[in-house]
Formats: C-alpha cells, sequence, structure tokens
C-alpha cells in the first residue's frame, strides 16, 4: 500500500519540476521520469500490457520525438521566454481552483468506489488482446488508418517546398 | 507479481481520483504558465496520462477491460497527435523564428 | 310603414355615397336631384309612420315599437342591438328633421350654385341627416351615441368646409373639440348605466328606473354626465364658445345644424331619458340654472353684435337655454315644443339671413346693410314673420310654446320666471334690432353692393315661404287649455313622459294667473319692438364701428364677455405648454435618449467585448479553465 503513495509522491514531484523546469531540455527529461512512474503505476493495477505501451511510446518514441525538435529547433535556458509574474500567479490560482472544483464534484457525485481492488487478470496481455479483437476490432482497424493519415500529414507539413526554398 | 498486486489491494479508488485530478492540474497550470509552445505540448501530453491512469484505474477496480481499451487507443491517438503537432511547431518556427505563443496573435480582433 | 323604418336612414346614406363618390363627375343638376330627392323620399315614409303612430295614439294606444336590425355587439354580459324605436318622440323628431332638413336641401341648391364643392356640400348635409336618424331612431345609448358622434363630425367637416380658410379650419376644430368634452361625459354615463342596469336599451332602462328611489346618487351622478354631454351638443355654458364661431360655414349649415336639428339632440337626449331626471331633482335644478344663466348671457351679447349670422347664433343659444330651463322645471314637452317651434322660425331667421349674405354679394355685417325691404321684398317678409314669432308676440308659434316653458318656471320658482322674462325682453329687442338695421332705413353699403342687390332664386324663397307658414301655424300643435285648445302635442307625447309625470305630478296653474302671465310677455315683448324701433328706425342709430370708445357694460358684451380669452387662458395656454414639455423633455430627451442610448450601449459593449478577442492564444485556454471552473462550481453549488 505504501508503494502506492510512494511513487505518487514520486509522480507529482516529477511533474512539477517539469512545468517549473527553466530549460526545456530539463523539461523534457523530468516528463520522461514522469512517465516512468506512471509505468510503475500501472503494474501495480495488473495492467501489463499498458505498462508495456506506455514504456514503448510514451517515453520510448513520443519523449524521443519531442527531444529531437527541441534540438532542432536550438533552445536552451537562454532562448527561452518568460511569461510575466502576474500571468504566472492567475494560472496558479486558476489551476488551484480547477483542483478545488474537481474534488467538490467529486464529492457531490458520491463516487463510493470499492475499498480494495480484487485481483484481476484483465490487464494481461492475453485476456486484453482477446476483449481488443472481439468487441473493439473496428475502432482497431480504424485507429491504424489514423496513424497513417497522422504519418502523412506530419509528413507533408514539414516538408521542404521546393518552390518557396 | 501476486505480492505486488496484493499490496495494492488495499488502496480506495477515491485516492485514485485524487492523484489523478492532481496530475491533471498540474498539466493545466504548466499550459497556462509557460510560453514555449513545445512546453505547452508536454503539459498536454502530461494531461492526457493522467486520464489514462484513471481509466486503467476503473477498468481495474471494476473488472471492465473497455477502460484499458480505451487507454490503449488513447495512446494512438496521442501519438498522431504529437507527430502532426510537432510538425505544425516546425513549420511555424521555419516561418517565424520563434516557439513563443504570444508571438502568433494574428487571429486578434 | 313602420316595418319600413330602416328605409328612413339608408336613403340619406345612399345620397351620401353617391354624391360623395361621384363628386367630380355628376353634373350638378342630378347632385341637386339626388341630394334632395332622397331626404324627400325620406320625408315622405317618415309621414307615413307618424300616421300610423298618431292613428294608434288616437286610439289611446302608447304607441311604442322597437324594429331590431341586427345584433351587433356579443360580449360577455354586453349584448347590444342595432334597432330603431318608433314612438311619439321620435316620430316627430322624424318630421323635423326630413322636413326641414328637405327645405334646406332644397334652399341650398340655389345657395351653393356657384360653389366649387357643390356635390361634397350635398354629401356632407346627406350624411348628417343620415346620423341625425340614427340618433333619433335609436332604440339603446349606444345607436344614439353613434348618432351622436357622427353629428359632431358632420358638423365639423360642415363648418370647415370651406377650409382653406385657416380660420375658418380652426372654428371647426373648436366645435369638434367642444363636443368631444361632452361625449367624454355621455361615455361615462353610459357606462354607469350598464353598470347600474345591466342594458343599454331604452325599453330595459326606463321601467327599471322608475322603481328607483327619488334622489339615487347613481342616477344623480348619471344624469349629471348626461348633462354635461348635453351642453356640449347643445351649446350651454360652458360649453357654447364654438357656436358662435361655426358660423364660419356655410348658412344653410347653420340653418340645419345649429339651428333646427343637432343643437336639439341634447334636449332630444333629456326628453328620451325623461325618468332618469325626474328621479335626481338636484340635476333638474342644475339643469335650470345653467339653461336660464346660458339663456341671460347670450341674450346680453346678442345686443351688441353686428354679424348677422353672429346675432342668430347667440340668439340659438339663447334660446337654447329657455329649452333646458324648460327640461329643468319639469316641462317635458314645453320644451319639446320649443324645439319644434324653434326649428322652424330659427331656420327661418338662418335661411333669410343667407339670402340677405347672398343679396349683398357675401357681405354679413349689418351696419353696411339697410333699407333692403325694397330690394328683397319676400326675404323681408318672412324674416319678418319669424322675428315676429321668436320674440313670443301672439298669435305665432313662438309664443305658445315659450309662454308654456315660462309658465311652468312661474309654477316651479317665481324668480326663474322673473330672469326668462327678462330674457325674453332682451330677446326681442335684438331681434327687431336685427330687423330693422337691416331692412330699414337707407342703404349703407357700397355702391357696387347696391348693384348686387336682388331677390333670391325660387329654389331659395320657397323654402322661406314654407318655413313662415310653419312659425306661423305652429303654436296650433299645442294650444293650452287656457286659452281653449286641447293641448295636442302634450296628449300626443303623453306615454313617452308618462312615468315622469307620475312621479312629479303635474303642474296645475289657474287660468287666470296664465292669462296674467301671458298678458304681461306678450305685451312686454311689443314694448321692446316699438323702444328698437324708435331706436333704429326713428332715431336712425347705427352701430358704433368696431375701435369706437364703449362703456365698459356695451364692452363687455361686445367682447362676448371675455369666455373665450379665458379658456384660452386657463385650458388652450397649459394644455400648449404640456405638450411642449412633453415634446422637448419627454419625447426627446427621455424617450429618445433610452432608444438611442440602447442602441449606443450595444455599440459600447461591442467595443468592450472586441479586446477579449486578443489574439493570444494563452488567455484562451486561461478562459476556457475558467468556464470549466465556473462549470463544475455551478454544478456543485446546485447539487
Amino acid at each position: 500500500m505504501s508503494v502506492f503513495y510512494f511513487v505518487a509522491f514520486l509522480s507529482i514531484f516529477f511533474a512539477l519540476m517539469t512545468i517549473f523546469a527553466k530549460s526545456p531540455v530539463h523539461s523534457v527529461l523530468y516528463l520522461v521520469i514522469t512517465f516512468f512512474t506512471f509505468t510503475v503505476h500501472y503494474i501495480l493495477l495488473n495492467a501489463q500490457f499498458l505498462a508495456i505501451v506506455n514504456f514503448i511510446v510514451y517515453m520510448g518514441a513520443i519523449m524521443v520525438l519531442f527531444l529531437f525538435v527541441l534540438m532542432l529547433l536550438n533552445l536552451n535556458k537562454d532562448t527561452e521566454p518568460l511569461k510575466s509574474n502576474l500571468v504566472k500567479v492567475m494560472g496558479a490560482i486558476a489551476g488551484m481552483c480547477l483542483l478545488i472544483t474537481l474534488a467538490g464534484s467529486f464529492r457531490i457525485l458520491e463516487i463510493g468506489g470499492p475499498d480494495h481492488m480484487e485481483p484481476t487478470e484483465i490487464g494481461l496481455v492475453g485476456n486484453l488482446g482477446k476483449v481488443l479483437f472481439s468487441e473493439f476490432l473496428l475502432p482497431f482497424e480504424i485507429s491504424s488508418i489514423l496513424l497513417l493519415t497522422a504519418m502523412v500529414g506530419a509528413v507533408l507539413l514539414a516538408k521542404n517546398d521546393p518552390k518557396n526554398a | 507479481m501476486e505480492t505486488v498486486v496484493q499490496q495494492i489491494q488495499g488502496v480506495p479508488l477515491n485516492h485514485y481520483i485524487l492523484f489523478c485530478s492532481l496530475i491533471f492540474t498540474i498539466g493545466v497550470v504548466g499550459v497556462l504558465i509557460r510560453r514555449n509552445v513545445i512546453i505547452i505540448m508536454m503539459s498536454v501530453e502530461l494531461m492526457l496520462n493522467s486520464v489514462n491512469l484513471l481509466l486503467a484505474a476503473f477498468s481495474a477496480y471494476s473488472g471492465d477491460p473497455s477502460g484499458q481499451v480505451f487507454v490503449f487507443f488513447i495512446m494512438a491517438l496521442a501519438a498522431a497527435e504529437v507527430a502532426v503537432g510537432l510538425a505544425i511547431i516546425v513549420m511555424v518556427y521555419r516561418n517565424t523564428r520563434s516557439v513563443d505563443i504570444n508571438a502568433l496573435n494574428r487571429l486578434r480582433g | 310603414m313602420i316595418d319600413l323604418i330602416w328605409v328612413i336612414p339608408l336613403l340619406p346614406l345612399i345620397g351620401f355615397l353617391v354624391n360623395g363618390l361621384g363628386r367630380n363627375v355628376l353634373p350638378k343638376a342630378l347632385v341637386g336631384i339626388i341630394g334632395c330627392g332622397v331626404v324627400l323620399a325620406a320625408f315622405l315614409v317618415s309621414c307615413g309612420v307618424f300616421g300610423q303612430v298618431y292613428a294608434l295614439r288616437q286610439a289611446g294606444e302608447p304607441a311604442a315599437f322597437t324594429q331590431p336590425i341586427f345584433d351587433w355587439i356579443r360580449a360577455g354580459g354586453l349584448k347590444v342591438a342595432f334597432s330603431f324605436l318608433v314612438d311619439p318622440l321620435s316620430a316627430v323628431m322624424l318630421l323635423i328633421v326630413t322636413g326641414i332638413g328637405f327645405l334646406i336641401h332644397v334652399y341650398s341648391i340655389g345657395y351653393m350654385q356657384h360653389d366649387k364643392g357643390f356635390a361634397r356640400f350635398f354629401a356632407y348635409l346627406n350624411l348628417f341627416i343620415f346620423f341625425m336618424l340614427l340618433l333619433v331612431l335609436g332604440s339603446n345609448y349606444i345607436v344614439m351615441f353613434i348618432g351622436w358622434e357622427g353629428v359632431g363630425l358632420c358638423s365639423y367637416l360642415l363648418i370647415g368646409f370651406w377650409f382653406k380658410n385657416s380660420a375658418y379650419a380652426g372654428a371647426a376644430k373648436k366645435a369638434f373639440v367642444m363636443n368631444r368634452i361632452g361625449d367624454l361625459g355621455f361615455l361615462i354615463a353610459v357606462f354607469l348605466i350598464f353598470s347600474t342596469f345591466g342594458t343599454l336599451e331604452f325599453a330595459g332602462i326606463f321601467p327599471q328606473a322608475a322603481n328607483m328611489a327619488m334622489g339615487d346618487t347613481t342616477l344623480l351622478l348619471i344624469t349629471l354626465l348626461l348633462f354635461v354631454a348635453a351642453t356640449g351638443k347643445s351649446a350651454q355654458i360652458p360649453l357654447f364658445t364654438w357656436l358662435p364661431d361655426a358660423m364660419a360655414g356655410p348658412t344653410p349649415v347653420s340653418a340645419l345644424i345649429h339651428a333646427a336639428t343637432m343643437v336639439t339632440a341634447g334636449i332630444y337626449m333629456i326628453a328620451r331619458s325623461n325618468i332618469l331626471f325626474t328621479l335626481s331633482p338636484i340635476t333638474l335644478q342644475v339643469v335650470a340654472a345653467v339653461g336660464i344663466c346660458t339663456a341671460l348671457l347670450a341674450a346680453a351679447i346678442a345686443i351688441t353684435q353686428n354679424d348677422i349670422k353672429k346675432v342668430l347664433a347667440y340668439s340659438t343659444v339663447s334660446q337654447l337655454g329657455y329649452m333646458f330651463l324648460g327640461l329643468g322645471v319639469g316641462a317635458f314637452t314645453g320644451a319639446f315644443f320649443h324645439v319644434i317651434t324653434h326649428a322652424f322660425f330659427k331656420a327661418l331667421l338662418f335661411l333669410g339671413a343667407g339670402s340677405v349674405i347672398h343679396a349683398m354679394s357675401d357681405e354679413q355685417d349689418m351696419r353696411s346693410m339697410g333699407g333692403l325691404r325694397k330690394h328683397l321684398p319676400v326675404t323681408y317678409f318672412t324674416m319678418l314673420i319669424g322675428t315676429v314669432a321668436i320674440a313670443g308676440i301672439p298669435p305665432l308659434s313662438g309664443f305658445f310654446s315659450k309662454d308654456e316653458i315660462l309658465a311652468h318656471a312661474f309654477a316651479h320658482s317665481k324668480g326663474l320666471w322673473v330672469l326668462g322674462f327678462i330674457g325674453a325682453l332682451f330677446t326681442a329687442f335684438y331681434m327687431f334690432r336685427m330687423l330693422f338695421l337691416t331692412f330699414f332705413g337707407s342703404f349703407r353699403g357700397s355702391a357696387e353692393q347696391k348693384g348686387h342687390l336682388h331677390e333670391s332664386p325660387v329654389t331659395m324663397t320657397v323654402p322661406l315661404v314654407v318655413l313662415a307658414i310653419l312659425a306661423v301655424l305652429g303654436g296650433l300643435l299645442n294650444v293650452p287649455s287656457a286659452l281653449g285648445g286641447n293641448h295636442a302635442l302634450a296628449n300626443f307625447l303623453a306615454p313617452v313622459f308618462a312615468d315622469s309625470a307620475a312621479k312629479a305630478g303635474t303642474v296645475h296653474l289657474d287660468h287666470t294667473t296664465e292669462y296674467v302671465l301671458m298678458g304681461v310677455s306678450a305685451l312686454a315683448a311689443l314694448m321692446m319692438a316699438f323702444v328698437a324701433y324708435r331706436s333704429y328706425v326713428v332715431k336712425g342709430v347705427v352701430p358704433a364701428v368696431d375701435t369706437a370708445p364703449r362703456g365698459w357694460l356695451s364692452r363687455l358684451s361686445y367682447r362676448k364677455f371675455y369666455v373665450d380669452e379665458l379658456y384660452d387662458a386657463l385650458v388652450v395656454r397649459p394644455l400648449n405648454l404640456l405638450s411642449v414639455f412633453l415634446y422637448r423633455t419627454v419625447d426627446r430627451k427621455a424617450l429618445d435618449g433610452i432608444v438611442n442610448g440602447l442602441g449606443g450601449a450595444a455599440g459600447e459593449s461591442g467595443k468592450g467585448l472586441r479586446l477579449l478577442q486578443s489574439g493570444n492564444v494563452g488567455f484562451y485556454i486561461f478562459m476556457m479553465v475558467i468556464a470549466v471552473v465556473a462549470l463544475l462550481a455551478y454544478g456543485i453549488v446546485n447539487g
């Protein structure tokens, strides 16, 4: 039980570091660590498949992509634009308000969740795969088309236009 | 594995909800207080992730696998979105030589 | 014939439509024939109706018929039918309206011959006859009110007939507005009547009223309001100043509307509602007081007037005052008798004056006339008859009717008789003054006017002669028993006034008193005629020019007791100030300010809201977060 709280604390700490770090590269790295803690959370929930996918896709692909772009644009601490203090304070306050209202609404809704989790096998790869390919076959196929579309779009967008170069 | 799982059995679902709300809020604050477009996109990823975790928690606690399937799709979608978003940022940088969000105010009324 | 009662108003209406729509295409002769023909036809049908009613009255029947035409208003408890009532009172009024109306129509053919608006004139005259017939035939207060309003409208149209003259148009407006003030009283009285009696039909109201107590306060209120309406229509104090100004209209209009028919509508209405008035003695006292005051005031003004039509106008106001005096002392038949005889001789006098004006090339000032006896013999002779009649010299009609009123006044209160007697003195004096100034002495006008002098054409003189005969013989309608008559009119009208007679009791003067009263008034009239003769014929006095200095009494009379100036200061000026205030302050500043302000506010708020579109994405996202927070908070607060 204490594992969960410890890992949760770590997630929160590194998430805060992400948004408060001055250098963007540090921000990216902190975010990677945050995602690692999320992977641990998934394992705690026995969602093994999701944990591995999170690790590979998010930490391995997406954050690497972010790092690539950062390197490409050659951003570092010196070129980082800053917001005025007023905006920072307003943002923080807005965030606090959001948290309070979210918590309040959960209280009103009285989501009396179960106190403890039954040991479950649904997160295992085989079981998840069975559900994925039977009930959710159509979304699965369509998401592959989605990925194809995104890929085409990204390539088109970032291509150097020979006429305008 | 079983012992770890047994360890988690005592955590009420409400704590998961609170934790994920907190991460979500941190992501929102990140969007609001940073001017670098890339950092803002990363904060959005943080928000998505918090939702993913919450969905997985609900799915585990209620024994319904649809939650985890949903998380799977969200991850696929997030990957696609990041790809396209970063491509756009690169284009913007090429045209305006900056990644400051305040510089993109052509829609000013 | 009584079934054909609906034909009587319909004929003048058709005449109005034909002449009105075809006023630019129909030849004058045809217009005249149509205009007079429809009224003649209406008169003939009215004779038939009268004959039937007369036969029934001779047989002792009450002779009251209601003929419904159609159901008009049905709204909740209010049921108003458009229906006509034929009874002795309305039968007599029918004859007067259509008969004298016909004579005046014939007269107008000659008088308006050279006017461009000939067809329009006849159309308006026919419309007036139509509305007047509705007024006298109506079997409930609403149909009467339609006629009431309609004759006011036609009065406006006809007074302002030569509308291009702004003074005439102003006189028409004045008449209409003063009538309207009276109409308000009528309307409120109708509301009260409906709420008290639940119906507006005469046949429903008067039997119910007969059971009410003497001096009932609701009836008092109703009758006072009805009397206000009558003062407006029949030109009594305080709403009389429109009638002298109404002389701006053509003379046939003055004769028909302002002598014979419209101004008697007030008296007709009170005579019709006699039971209501008999049960309100206070109102009757008010009526008598106002009547005698008006009679004296108008007579005092008429003594110094120099315009021949103005003299006749004030004379009309004065005689109407006598009629109201008669109503006030309970002499309903006497007042109505005076209505009839007054219609005869006043129409005659007006038409004669019109003939004089026509001969004098539209000159109306008596100081330019004189010695017209030789040039206008028929006019002179008929006007002499009219003057003798109005002065109350026996055996002409005016003597009988005025004497009946004065006799009732004497029985009611000696003071009223004295005042009425003084008024009769004035009447005789100023009427003979008018006659002598116009027809005696030597001609005082210009040479070209003298060259134009000619007797009027036949279409104008024949009605004069007919009216003169009626003025002479009219007295025979109601000869009192003191002189050996059988008061035929009183017997004829008895069922109309039966309830009142039962409540108030009949007045009996012994014959000796009556002889004394008659003799005194006849002698006094002759004496005043002689005084006028001495002044204006023997001594040849000519009234002074307008700018000459006058003694204060004379000035008061000549300036019409400054009543118009008083109204101007009390009513017209404050209303104008109020209107200017409302325009400048309320309309322009307040209302326009509100409307423009709303537009301006919309614009300003738009300008303000535009600033939200800063183009700053961070700001947009911030707003989104705020919105989500707000929604969640709303959800939390409202459970």
